[in-house]
């Protein structure tokens, strides 16, 4: 049997689950809103009297993923482990690893969904001005990948428990790590005590350094990998848990 | 079909499943009976590869649970315990989805979901959320699900837990139909359904097997085996008791009831008495008026007890 194949019907099954839900709806909603009103408002789009997306949209996404991806990774296997269905999902003839990604994917393709969503801003920008659209592609890509980090560590945090407020707050503090360990006023603190060495350790970790090249429209493969393999690593200690959890 | 060698599972330091070894093969239906916490959900489980065991094997037609679990989970339907199935869909949704994931496709899938449904009785629910379904159509909606592809072993943990008496039937009836074909292994806590589905049942206590065997030889266990249930009119219970204890065949005798001139007594035989018991005891009382003279089968119930509760059952029979 592809392998693929058994993935892409958990993915189909996940996906689903989105939309018979409210879940979806209010995610995008809210999403939306939120990008609006930051661009707009708080972000000074107009002020700018640039033809950017960087800093008025961009760099708000940090921050919006930190509340809403781990809503939406939240579930992912709290709610199976509480309703019991993990019992059926591992015991059909697929393999744990199928089921993670297939679940994994299916949540990333739906930030993917809000994500495209959010396509009126550069209409507006591009209606408005000439603005780098190159630049505006990458710094997609990256959100994209940067929520994808995030939800990957909301699957560890929701395989850990069966309740979804325990694993959303979890991983909310975990992504507010990573997103603290890279941002300018904690650096500053850091800096003053810390060897330069280890101040630049720290904010390796960190999705802000790692987003930051996107928005410039530049894609270097170090932070596409850095991404890629906190997912990696992430959904690969999803699979560690969820085995401990049977081994009891 | 299915092969169970010394397995074993501990959590923590308590030993929840100790050394447990069966078979079922083809067209039998074993029954799993034994309190609750037993060990009975965890064999299960063990035997569907949802959990990984502490010792000893499992292997389904013929493919070891851990070293091969895709092609062995391919043979198994399984229902677990409490008939989890996914809320947020419909019947339908939940079905094919069951369905695609074992691997079927286009029309297979269709013909196997329509038969899955007619089955377990499903197409008044079929487009509903399977949230909002009573705890009989969900429990038939999970089960629906394990039988969807077809599968030559069946593992069925409580199935007619929380179904109404009409649905308890169908559900026995549909194990007992699909038995003739399959492997099947379901757990239970009723006893009349082992009589009424098992051709075969293992009694688990502790996490150990404390009896395996037919319905029949299990009720042979029994005290009861054997015993003499005999009424008459017109006599004094000492009398009757002190009668029947003169027959070399019996063991003992208990008064069962007296009133109005009747006198119930039953007399229980000694070892190899095989049946004979009810003749000899029926010439001992030729003197009075029989009314009733009744050979018992043993029970099940007292069995059970006996076996998993082996010091309160002693008291009580006093």
């Amino acid at each position: 049997m592809n392998p693929w194949r058994n993935i892409w019907t958990i993915t189909k099954r996940e996906l689903g689950a989105y939309f018979t839900s409210p879940i979806a709806y209010v995610f995008i909603v809210i999403f939306l809103l939120l990008c609006g009103f930051f661009t707009f408002f708080v972000g000074g789009f107009f002020e700018r009297q640039e033809a950017s997306l960087v800093r008025p949209f961009f760099d708000w996404h940090p921050w919006f993923y930190l509340f809403l991806v781990p809503a939406v990774g939240m579930r992912l296997w709290a709610e199976e482990r509480r309703v019991g269905t993990i019992e059926l999902l591992l015991t059909m003839p697929i393999t744990a690893w199928q089921a993670i990604v297939g679940k994994f994917l299916a949540s990333w393709l739906f930030l993917g969904l809000a994500l495209v969503l959010t396509f009126p801003v550069v209409i507006t920008v591009n209606y408005l001005g000439h603005p780098d659209n190159g630049v505006i592609l990458t710094a997609y890509v990256g959100s994209w990948l940067m929520a994808g980090a995030y939800l990957a560590i909301s699957c560890i945090t929701s395989a850990l428990t069966r309740s979804q407020v325990v694993s959303f707050i979890i991983s909310l503090v975990v992504c507010l790590f990573l997103i603290l360990a890279g941002f300018p006023p904690v650096i500053n603190v850091l800096e003053q005590f810390a060897a330069p060495r280890l101040v630049d350790l720290v904010t390796s970790f960190s999705v802000m350094t790692h987003f930051e090249g996107f928005q410039k429209g530049v894609l270097d493969s170090r932070d596409v990998l850095f991404f890629l393999s906190v997912i990696g690593f992430s959904l690969f200690t999803t699979s560690v848990i969820l085995r401990t959890h049977r081994a009891g | 079909m299915i092969k169970v060698q010394n397995l074993a599972k501990v959590f923590g330091t308590k030993r929840a499943v100790d050394d447990v070894s069966f078979s079922v093969s083809r067209g039998e239906v074993l029954g799993f009976l034994g309190p609750n916490g037993a060990g009975k959900s965890t064999t299960m489980r063990m035997i569907t590869g949802f959990l990984p065991p502490s010792g000893g094997t499992v292997a389904v037609g013929g493919f070891d649970i851990v070293e091969q679990p895709i092609a062995a989970r391919r043979l198994i339907g399984y229902l677990p315990e409490n008939a989890p199935a996914y809320t947020d869909m419909t019947v339908l949704g939940f079905l094919n989805f069951a369905a695609e994931i074992r691997g079927l496709r286009g029309d297979a899938r269709k013909t196997a979901v329509s038969r899955a449904v007619e089955l377990c009785f499903l197409e008044a629910v079929l487009h509903q959320s399977v949230e909002t379904l009573s705890k009989g159509y969900r429990h038939r909606t999970c089960f629906a699900q394990s039988i969807i592809h077809d599968p030559d072993v069946l593992v069925l943990d409580e199935p007619t837990d929380g179904l109404d008496p009409n649905q308890k039937h169908e559900v026995r009836q549909l194990i007992r139909r699909m038995g003739e074909k399959k492997a099947i292994i379901f757990s239970t806590h009723i006893l009349e359904e082992v009589d009424a589905v098992c051709s075969r049942a293992i009694i688990i206590d502790r996490g150990k097997i404390v009896a395996n065997g037919t319905p029949q030889e299990l009720r042979q266990k029994s005290e009861w085996a054997g015993a003499v249930t005999l009424r008459v009119r017109g006599a004094a219970s000492s009398a009757v008791t002190s009668k029947l204890y003169q027959v070399p065949l019996v063991k003992k005798v208990t008064v069962v009831d007296e009133k109005d001139g009747h006198v119930t007594v039953r007399a229980f035989p000694k070892n190899g008495a095989n049946g004979a018991l009810a003749q000899a005891v029926g010439e001992a009382a030729h003197e009075w008026q029989i009314e009733q003279l009744q050979a018992e089968e043993g029970r099940l119930d007292e069995v059970f007890r006996s076996i998993t509760m082996p010091d309160t059952v002693k008291e009580t029979a006093k």
